[in-house]
């Protein structure tokens, strides 16, 4: 099986489709004779031709609202969206249109519009290349919100969610898109041979809707997504406590069997994002941990996210959620009696 | 600082003042446009400087430079004598036109029936089109029942065109078990799914990017379809106005785009939507064909809208058509439109009332007759009110029955997740208790 990271990946999961399906089309902003800004379509549309890959003029609005008509009428359209700090000026498309399509209709119009768009810090990208805006679409009934953490996943995932008849934001965590990021800008390894990166050249399905317990363990759970699942997993063996590692995968609609199984199995949960802390997903988390596992708790739930700021760029390390923070926090659960 | 006033050209054919604030030393002042009449005034507009025969018609493949004074200037057939004039007369058969008069009377009589219900309080809230009947009605009989459309408020007339039963619109508009968007909706956003027509969203504007979109897949599979939009002067300030018209100018698609300019948004005239003197005008900039439609005169929205689908369906690509017309009522029941305008403002509006104008011209080919309008209202009257009385039977307004509660989950997504799942038993258990 060969090994991709995680640009590779979706490229491979683009690929796959537009051959599979002639209704899939992929366009975006320098998406087709270019290949992308993150080189997630090159390549594409020299194979596929222009009118199935192709580049569109610079307004997020607007690719969004061609993506609804398209799948009103029968394709499935990937646009992209450059960056995810950028998906604002589409927000009333996504959240009042395609949102709301299916259900304003009574079921009779659907628009399976699967958007990506690469999000989350850790390469210099300051304000306006590195937010993380998730919990803005969970709080939209009728959306699916995906974010891979692996190009395992994120092909599986990307695949899944073309094929789905419900809109979806695929959100591709890009400080991951050419290694697993663990918190350490000074050393991050390419993905090369790491868990993950064995990925097959053909169709192949990541179920929607699923989490993935990355590590077992008993001492606590620790539940992450995208950049983060690494950030943890890397605290977790630095503070040698036997955690249990959760990738939620999709965030809606959100696997709570697997969280709740988990935090009921340790008594003790932490939830780790990059996005800002306060209304974040995290919070919705916790939310529903408390309401199904009480009575299970030993310790308080605890959040660590990056802070309540707009994004930095030259702090942006102190911003992210690092390993000592989840570490420290780790302890704290479990030592707290 | 000093106030003074001027005169400038009312692009609808009249005049209008324009108070303009001026400091003495001609320093920039802000400029906040009026509307030419307010509660008080003695509205007077011009009659249309414009002529039947005035433009003309272009071979639909024309390139769209040749369409410079048609985006400028005003289309008409119709004179003010009833008359049908020059290269844009359609030449429509006797049978057309009375057929096309039914349908405006039948919108007409529709719309009466709904607001007396929601008088009565048999409905929540309603909108009607009067005065701008031709518009939906024409629209309807040009477009192919298999090209797409996704229509504005005030377009009632193209629903019935297509041939979604009566009954069912008021099933929507009451929001019975007969409405297809299951009482979800506020009422007067139809959708027919059987008549290519998408749903109508509350947010106006939109469409006219997915329209594109919509076109865009139809050439994608180079099937010889439309697709086309609506929205009025106030929503043409709105970003997916220049959104639709930007993607439509990079692709070509087979797509016509509409701009009812009916006065008024709410209390907004357009001199606040645009201070550009035509909607029209605009569809140069993108590189494509404006024109500009008497949206009062039948016979001229249906020449026009018959030559922008004809020549999107035969590979020319996007017209921008602006309809010129009135809102003659309120923007909907919520709302007084004597707090902002002149009551008889709409009876003075050049353009006239499309029925009466479309009425006079059969009459004057000797093919209608004041007995034959008489005998087709009556008959209209007594329809509407029945359809709304088969429509009542499917649940009214106070009483429903409507669907039962559970179902708010269904739709939401193709197949309801876990978390609906539990919120739908949440709301089953509450029920029983």
């Amino acid at each position: 099986m060969p090994s991709m990271n995680m640009i590779q990946a979706v490229r491979s999961g683009l690929d796959v489709m537009l051959e599979r399906d002639q209704s899939v089309c992929v366009f975006g902003e320098d998406v087709g004779y270019f290949g992308g800004v993150f080189r997630a379509t090159e390549g594409l549309q020299k194979k596929h031709g222009k009118h199935r890959v192709f580049d569109t003029p610079l307004a997020e609005g607007g690719i969004m609202g061609i993506a609804i008509g398209m799948g009103i009428e029968g394709l499935r359209p990937v646009p992209e969206i450059q960056f995810a700090d950028y998906i604002f000026p589409a927000f009333d498309q996504i959240t009042n249109e395609l949102a709301k399509l299916r259900y304003r209709s009574g079921g009779e119009w659907t628009a399976p519009v699967t958007i990506r768009t690469p999000c989350g810090g850790g390469i210099h990208g300051g304000l306006f290349h590195s937010q993380s805006p998730e919990a803005y679409f969970t709080h939209t009934p009728g959306l699916f919100v995906v974010i891979p953490s692996n190009p395992y996943d994120a092909k599986g995932l990307l695949i899944s969610s073309i094929e789905l008849n419900d809109p979806v934001i695929f959100f591709e965590p890009k400080r991951l898109y050419r290694g697993p990021f663990e918190g350490d800008p000074q050393n991050v390894a390419p993905w090369n041979d790491q868990p993950g990166a064995e990925v097959p050249d053909g169709y192949y399905k990541t179920p929607l809707g699923k989490a993935v317990v990355v590590r077992e363990g008993s001492a606590a759970t620790v539940i992450a997504w995208g950049t983060m699942v690494h950030v943890a997993r890397a605290a977790i063996v630095e503070s040698q406590i036997d955690a249990e590692l959760i990738d939620l995968r999709t965030l809606l609609p959100l696997d709570l069997e697997t969280i709740i199984a988990s935090v009921r199995k340790t008594g003790r949960c932490i939830v780790v994002h990059e996005a800002t802390r306060t209304s974040g997903f995290g919070a919705e988390v916790v939310a529903l941990v408390q309401e199904h596992c009480f009575w299970n708790l030993e310790t308080p739930i605890r959040r660590i996210t990056g802070w309540d700021t707009p994004f930095p760029h030259t702090l942006e390390f102190e911003y992210m959620p690092t390993r000592q923070r989840i570490a420290d926090a780790l302890r704290k659960a479990v030592d707290e009696e | 600082m000093a106030d003074s006033q001027y005169r400038v050209e009312d692009p609808q054919g009249g005049t209008r003042d324009r108070m303009v604030t001026r400091t003495a030393d001609g320093r920039p002042t802000l400029h906040i446009p009026i509307a030419p009449h307010r509660p008080g005034d003695e509205p007077r507009y011009a009659r249309f400087t414009q002529q039947p025969g005035d433009l003309e018609r272009p071979d639909p493949l024309a390139n769209f430079d040749l369409l410079h004074d048609h985006a400028h200037g005003l289309v008409r057939v119709l004179d003010d004598d009833g008359n049908a004039i020059g290269p844009w007369d359609p030449k429509l058969g006797a049978t057309v036109l009375r057929d096309g008069l039914e349908w405006m009377l039948t919108t007409r009589h529709f719309d009466r029936r709904q607001m007396k219900m929601q008088r009565q309080g048999r409905l929540s809230f309603c909108l009607e089109c009067k005065g701008e009947e031709a518009i939906g009605v024409a629209a309807g009989m040009v477009y192919a029942p298999e090209d797409l459309l996704f229509p504005s408020y005030r377009m009632q007339g193209i629903f019935l065109v297509r041939g979604m039963p009566m009954v069912q619109m008021m099933c929507h508009c009451i929001g019975n078990r007969g409405d297809i968007s299951k009482g979800r909706q506020m009422p007067v956003h139809y959708g027919w799914k059987q008549g290519n027509l998408v749903s109508i969203s509350s947010p106006v504007g939109t469409q006219f990017p997915q329209a594109v979109g919509a076109a865009m897949a139809m050439a994608y599979r180079h099937e010889s379809r439309v697709a086309a939009a609506w929205l009025g002067d106030g929503t043409s300030s709105q970003g997916d106005f220049h959104h639709g018209l930007n993607f439509a100018s990079v692709y070509l698609p087979p797509v016509v785009l509409q701009v009812v300019n009916n006065q008024w948004a709410i209390s907004t005239h357009r001199n606040i939507a645009t201070g550009g003197k035509t909607f029209s005008a605009r569809a140069e900039s993108y590189g494509i064909p404006g024109i500009r439609v008497d949206g009062n005169d039948f016979l001229a929205v249906y020449a026009v809208t018959a030559w922008a689908a004809e020549r999107a369906r035969h590979n020319g690509g996007p017209t921008l058509i602006e309809l010129l017309t009135y809102r003659s009522g309120a923007h909907s029941t919520s709302d007084d439109p004597s707090r902002y305008r002149p009551d008889d403002e709409s009876r003075l509006w050049p353009g006239g009332d499309p029925i009466a104008r479309l009425a006079r011209h059969l009459k004057n080919l000797d093919e209608w007759s004041d007995e034959q309008q008489e005998n087709l209202e009556n008959r209209l009257e007594k329809e509407v009110a029945m359809t709304y009385k088969q429509a009542e039977t499917y649940g009214t307004f106070a009483s429903g029955p409507f669907d039962p509660p559970e179902t708010l989950f269904d739709d939401v997504y193709e197949r309801l997740p876990h978390h609906l799942e539990e919120q739908r038993d949440e709301i089953r258990i509450l029920g029983k208790n």
